[in-house]
C-alpha cells in the first residue's frame, strides 16, 4: 500500500467553527476528492454546497446530477477516470443509490458516500435526526457483498473519518459509507484541520505493467487487484455481471463463487485492520454500553450518572460499524453481565450484537424512533435495570 | 456549563449571534462550544432560535434543556421561550421590540434598544451585533476582545467595521447599564 501526504491545495489547515456537513466536505477535499456528483437533499445539502464552492479552486469538478441514481453512476465513472470521488445524501436518496452501490461493489470501485441520516421511512423527517439507515448501508443492494461503514460523533470526526473512509476505500477497492446524522450534520463545533503534511493518504494501486497484460480483476499478493485510468491506453473491460480476471462476463457457479467470495473475504479477512473502536473503562465493567455516532456521546452522559450510582460501566464507540467488531464483542460478552445498546432506530445494529453474543450475556436494545436524540435518563434507566 | 438561547424572527441574524459566540468561545476563549439551530418550515420568518452550549468540558448532550441565558429580539420569540428560562437566569431583550412581563423568580433582567441603536448607526441589520455587545458585557461570558474575534468571516467583509462599531455600542451600553445597577 503506497502512502502519500495530502495535497495542501485541498487542506483548509487551521481551527474552524464548522458544522458536520461542511466538515464532511473538508475531509473529502483533504483526502484528495476531486469529483463530487450529487443531488442535494436535506439535511445533507450543506455538504454539496460546500463542495460546489470549494472544489473548483482545488482543481476538482462539482456536478449537480439529475438524481441520486445518476449521482452514484457519475462517481463510478469519475473513479475509473482516475479521480477520487464522493457524494452525500440522506435516506430517500440513499435508497435510490442502492442499485449502483451494488455496481460499485461488483466493479470494485473505491468511492465514499456520506449519509446524513434523518428519520424515515420514506420522506419521514427531513429536518430531524435518525440512525435508521444502518442496516440499509449493510444490506441495501441486492446480492452478497461487503462494504465498510464509519460513524462520526462530531463535526471533528466528520472530517477525520471522511479521510479514513477514503483511505479504506482505496486500500480495499470498496465503497465506504460515512453514516452521520442530522444532529451532527447541522451542529457547529470546533474542527481542527491539521497541516497537509500531517494527513496521510493511501494512494490508488496503479498498474504499471505492459499495456497488453493488464487484468483488472487479477488479485495482487495482498488480495486487491490493480487499477488503471481509463484513457491511459490500457484496454480493459468491467461490468456488473459476474466476471473473470479479465473483467469479461463468465456466467457460471464457479466464477460466481470466486468473484463473490472475493468481494466478501477482502473485507472479512481484514476486519481487524479495518475496525476502529474507542473503548473506556472496559476492564472491570459489569455493563458495556455500545453505541455509534451522536448516540455515543449522549450515552456518555448516562454512563457518568451510572458511575455515580456505583455501577461499573464501560463504553465502546463503534467508529466502524461495518464490518461489525465480532471478535471483540464476543470476547467481552464472556466478561460483562449485559450489553446496553442505544441507537436512534427501532434496534438495528443491536441485532448484530445479539447474534454475536449468542446468550453469553444479556443484550438490551434502547431504541428511539428518530426526530431527536435519546434522553440520557432513558439510557441510564436501561443501564440500572441491566445491572440489577 | 452554560446553555444559551438567542431568539427573534427570521432575518434578524439570530443564527449569526450563536455562530459568532460559538466561534469566539471555542476558537479563542478556551471553551468547548456546541451550536444548534432550529431547522424546517417552522424556523422561517416566524420565531427563530439558535442554541449554544458553552462548557469547560466536552459537550455531550447536544441540545439545550433549561437555558440560563435567553436573548429575545421579538415578541413572539419572547412569548415562546421565556417560560423555559432558568429561575435565576439572564433575560436580555430588545426593549423596543419586546414588551416583557415583570421578570419571574430571580431572573436577572436587562434590556437594550438594539434595533434603535443600529438604525442610529446607519442600518438596522446590525441590531444583532449591538445585542451581541450588550450580551457580552452583561453576561461576562468572555471578554469583548475574545467575542470580537468571532466576528470576521461571519459578516460581509465590507461591513466588518460597521459590525464592530455596533458591537462596541452595545458593549458600552451594557457596561453603563451594569454601572447604574439596573
Amino acid at each position: 500500500m503506497k502512502k502519500s501526504k495530502a495535497d495542501p491545495k485541498g487542506v483548509l489547515t487551521g481551527s474552524h467553527f464548522m458544522d458536520g456537513d461542511y466538515a464532511l466536505a473538508e475531509g473529502g477535499l483533504a483526502a484528495g476528492c476531486r469529483y463530487f456528483g450529487g443531488y442535494p437533499i436535506t439535511p445533507s445539502t450543506e455538504t454539496a454546497e460546500r463542495f460546489s464552492e470549494r472544489i473548483p479552486y482545488v482543481g476538482g469538478v462539482f456536478i449537480q446530477m439529475e438524481d441520486e441514481l445518476a449521482s452514484i453512476a457519475s462517481l463510478i465513472g469519475a473513479v475509473w477516470g482516475g479521480k477520487k470521488a464522493m457524494t452525500v445524501t440522506s435516506g430517500p436518496g440513499f435508497s435510490l443509490m442502492m442499485e449502483n452501490i451494488g455496481l460499485a461493489c461488483m466493479m470494485e470501485t473505491p468511492l465514499v458516500i456520506a449519509n446524513v441520516q434523518r428519520g424515515g421511512p420514506s420522506t419521514g423527517l427531513p429536518t430531524l435526526t435518525g440512525q435508521q439507515d444502518m442496516m440499509q448501508a449493510r444490506w441495501g443492494s441486492h446480492g452478497d457483498y461487503e462494504i465498510i461503514a464509519l460513524s462520526p460523533d462530531s463535526p471533528q470526526e466528520c472530517f477525520d473519518l471522511t479521510i479514513e473512509a477514503f483511505n479504506l476505500s482505496e486500500t480495499y477497492r470498496v465503497p465506504v459509507f460515512v453514516m452521520t446524522d442530522e444532529c451532527i450534520g447541522h451542529m457547529h463545533e470546533k474542527v481542527v484541520i491539521p497541516p497537509a503534511e500531517e494527513i496521510e493518504l493511501v494512494e490508488r494501486k496503479w498498474y504499471k505493467g505492459p499495456k497488453n497484460k493488464y487484468l483488472p480483476y487479477k488479485n495482487d499478493t495482498d488480495g486487491i487487484p490493480f487499477m488503471v485510468k481509463a484513457g491511459d491506453g490500457y484496454r480493459f473491460h468491467t461490468t456488473g455481471l459476474t466476471r473473470d480476471e479479465r473483467g469479461y462476463p463468465l456466467l457460471n457457479a464457479e466464477c460466481q463463487a470466486t468473484c463473490v467470495s472475493h468481494l466478501i473475504d477482502k473485507i472479512k479477512d481484514n476486519a481487524e485492520k479495518i475496525i476502529h473502536l474507542e473503548e473506556t473503562d472496559i476492564d472491570n465493567a459489569e455493563i458495556l454500553v455500545m453505541s455509534y455516532g451522536i448516540t455515543s456521546r449522549v450515552s456518555i452522559k448516562a454512563v457518568q450518572e451510572a458511575k455515580k450510582a456505583g455501577i461499573k460501566v464501560g463504553t465502546m464507540q463503534l467508529k466502524t460499524v461495518w464490518p461489525f467488531p465480532e471478535k471483540r464483542v464476543k470476547e467481552l460478552a464472556g466478561k460483562v453481565k449485559a450489553i446496553v445498546f442505544p441507537e436512534i432506530n427501532a434496534g438495528q445494529v443491536v441485532l448484530e450484537a445479539e447474534r454475536v453474543v449468542a446468550d453469553k450475556c444479556e443484550v438490551v436494545s434502547v431504541p428511539h424512533y428518530g426526530g431527536w436524540v435519546h434522553d440520557p435518563k432513558v439510557i441510564l434507566n436501561a443501564i440500572k435495570e441491566a445491572a440489577k | 456549563m452554560t446553555e444559551i438561547r438567542f431568539s427573534g424572527f427570521g432575518g434578524q441574524g439570530i443564527i449569526r449571534c450563536a455562530l459568532i459566540a460559538g466561534k469566539a468561545l471555542s476558537l479563542y476563549g478556551n471553551k468547548f462550544a456546541t451550536m444548534n439551530q432550529s431547522f424546517g418550515p417552522e424556523a422561517r420568518g416566524s420565531a427563530c432560535s439558535s442554541q449554544l452550549i458553552v462548557s469547560d468540558d466536552r459537550v455531550l448532550y447536544p441540545y439545550i434543556t433549561v437555558p440560563e441565558i435567553l436573548v429575545s429580539m421579538s415578541q413572539e420569540a419572547y412569548d415562546k421561550y421565556e417560560s423555559d428560562l432558568k429561575d435565576y437566569g439572564f433575560l436580555i431583550i430588545d426593549q423596543d421590540l419586546v414588551k416583557s412581563k415583570p421578570p419571574r423568580a430571580k431572573i436577572k433582567f436587562y434590556s437594550v434598544p438594539a434595533t434603535r441603536f443600529a438604525e442610529e448607526l446607519g442600518n438596522r441589520i446590525i441590531a444583532n451585533l449591538v445585542m451581541m455587545g450588550f450580551f457580552t458585557a452583561i453576561t461576562k461570558i468572555t471578554t469583548s476582545e475574545v467575542m470580537k474575534k468571532g466576528i470576521p468571516g461571519l459578516v460581509p467583509d465590507r461591513f466588518l467595521e460597521l459590525n464592530l462599531k455596533a458591537f462596541d455600542k452595545g458593549y458600552e451600553y451594557g457596561l453603563e447599564t451594569l454601572k447604574k445597577g439596573k
